[in-house]
């Protein structure tokens, strides 16, 4: 096959000085044959996975290889944690399984662990009330390992008293942990984005997940081209969208051949990191709104996402995860920066939910603020999740010190900048019990 | 036909081309296409190979020739095909 010389210049200019890479394949495994009443008996099954994770490791290196492209992250998910602990609902048991797996996946050189999650939309079962329990303590002990908790949905509902336990958690937790916790609305199964990637029901006992990244694509292409209509703007980031995830296809379909394992889905997404030239909110302002949050972000955050998926949707047969532009604010350098400087207010980030699937991600909040204020926050976002039928999360990264103040954590996850919450007390909103009930497009599904 | 394809940029001066086709024959590599440029002093060369004569894996190919890029003052970069196809045609 021949390629022009301008065709071979674009992607070698987009994979080397527009940051084009994979941000993560992740191997999703079904973990459920290890489920046991016996906790050791679960342990020594869980630990048989050593050869496959270490297998899976040694794959994605030599497909970097083989194609010269960069693969930024090794994930491993498994079957939610939750489902473990029903058959043995022990705190302490909880807080030895995810040991279990952060150790696995230190072995195995797998940087991300997910599953350490639990589902409690409607109400708290004693798998998922255990689960969370031992949340704060499992994660201030680990490093690899990710969860989540679905606490709410579009078919379920929004348990709130789930999310004040979460809250009571997280405000424990240090920087580290947290960052690698999130709490949602209408989980997907198949994520390969920490912290919510789990292994999902209905689903083959392994499968291979792809999230591509490419921000730096979008912006260069938006600056070189100038494009003078709104039509035009569009079709730029649809045709480079196509080539960022087409990148995604060929790598997970590599890794998928090596491995012997089914291709899963591909995240038509756009994700940041805190290097100079990969930042999403760049895109926003490569269009013009010159400091994100401003007037006009939501709207140009909007045709962002919607040109991203039509691009992508052509060039993967299984679209998964949180398909989306990711704004997770720390690990964005200019949205982290825009935040500091007062342009962008943690309001914004909660209207941006409407048009985009992060929510409220990789937000810094004073551990001074009342825990009410921050579960009213994390209410706000799943609503919007609830109501619109929408994958949402939030990532609160509770810190020492007032608004405005910035602490680095350090690699990809960047510095994450304490968000000023707004005043007023919500303390009488918050104290009810129960859960909000299923929104009336619920019964449009049946 | 495994292809990878090829690119060397650097500031201008004989035997680039020499040193990478060298190396490239020495691992009995066959080149398919070659076009060269010298603009404002800086080289540029865009190779398409064939891997399938190839003695050595793609990997190991990468880092001989970046470090005969090295001897010469140039960059190699080195990517598979397939990534070409997979970005460029439909």
């Amino acid at each position: 096959m021949k390629y022009t010389a301008e065709e071979i210049t674009e992607v070698i200019n987009m994979l080397t000085h527009e940051d084009l890479d994979i941000r993560s394949v992740t191997l999703s495994v079904n973990t459920l044959f290890a489920l046991s009443d016996n906790p050791d008996r679960a342990y020594s099954k869980l630990l048989s996975l050593d050869g496959i994770f270490s297998r899976f490791s040694e794959v994605v290196d030599y497909v970097q290889d083989k194609l010269g492209v960069r693969i930024v992250t090794k994930r491993v998910s498994v079957s939610p944690v939750q489902y473990f602990l029903e058959a043995y609902p022990d705190v302490n048991h909880a807080i030895k399984l995810g040991g279990i797996m952060d150790d696995l996946a230190l072995r195995s050189g797998i940087d991300y662990i997910g599953g350490f999650s639990g589902y409690a939309d409607r109400g708290l079962s004693r798998g998922t009330y255990v689960l969370l329990e031992s949340f704060s303590k499992t994660f201030n002990s680990t490093s690899r390992l990710s969860g989540m908790l679905n606490a709410a949905s579009t078919q379920e509902g929004l348990n709130i008293d789930a999310v004040k336990l979460f809250t009571d958690q997280i405000m424990n937790m240090t920087p580290n942990a947290s960052a690698r916790v999130a709490i949602m609305a209408n989980s997907p199964q198949d994520s390969p984005f920490v912290p919510s990637a789990h292994h999902g029901r209905g689903v083959p006992n392994s499968l291979i997940n792809i999230a591509v990244s490419g921000p730096g694509v979008i912006t260069g292409v938006i600056r070189r081209a100038k494009p003078s209509s709104f039509q035009e703007l569009y079709e730029l980031v649809k045709k480079a969208s196509f080539k960022v995830t087409r990148l995604g296809e060929l790598v997970g379909r590599t890794v998928s051949e090596e491995l012997g394992v089914p291709m899963g889905s591909v995240d038509l997404s756009l994700a940041p990191s805190p290097t100079v030239g990969d930042s999403v909110a760049e895109i926003i302002e490569s269009m013009g709104v010159l400091k994100v949050g401003s007037h006009g972000s939501i709207t140009a955050l909007a045709l962002l996402m919607d040109a991203v998926k039509k691009g992508g949707s052509m060039a993967t047969n299984l679209v998964g995860g949180l398909s989306s532009a990711f704004i997770p604010v720390s690990e964005d350098s200019i949205m982290a920066t825009r935040m500091k400087q007062g342009y962008l207010e943690i309001n914004d980030l909660v209207a941006m939910s409407v048009v985009c699937n992060s929510g409220i991600d990789m937000v810094g909040v004073s551990k001074k603020e009342p825990k009410d204020k921050v579960t009213a926050l994390i209410l706000d976002v799943l609503s919007i999740g609830l109501i619109l039928g929408k994958i949402l999360g939030v990532r609160i990264i509770p810190l020492d010190g007032n608004p405005g103040d910035e602490v680095d954590l350090g690699g990809i996850l960047g510095k994450v900048v304490i968000a000023k919450l707004k005043q007023g007390e919500v303390t009488d909103f918050v104290s009810r019990s129960g859960f909000i009930p299923t929104p009336i497009k619920r019964l449009e599904y049946g | 036909m495994e292809s990878a394809v090829v690119v060397v940029v650097g500031a201008d001066k004989p035997g680039i081309v020499a040193g990478i086709s060298s190396k490239l024959a020495e691992n009995n590599v066959n080149i398919v296409d070659i076009s060269q440029t010298v603009l404002r002093g800086v080289f540029a060369m865009i190779m398409v190979v064939d891997l399938d004569t190839s003695n050595v894996s793609i990997g190991k190919l990468r880092g001989e020739l970046q470090k005969r890029g090295k001897e010469l003052g140039v960059e190699v970069l080195v990517f598979h095909g397939e990534v070409f196809k997979y970005m460029e045609r439909i």
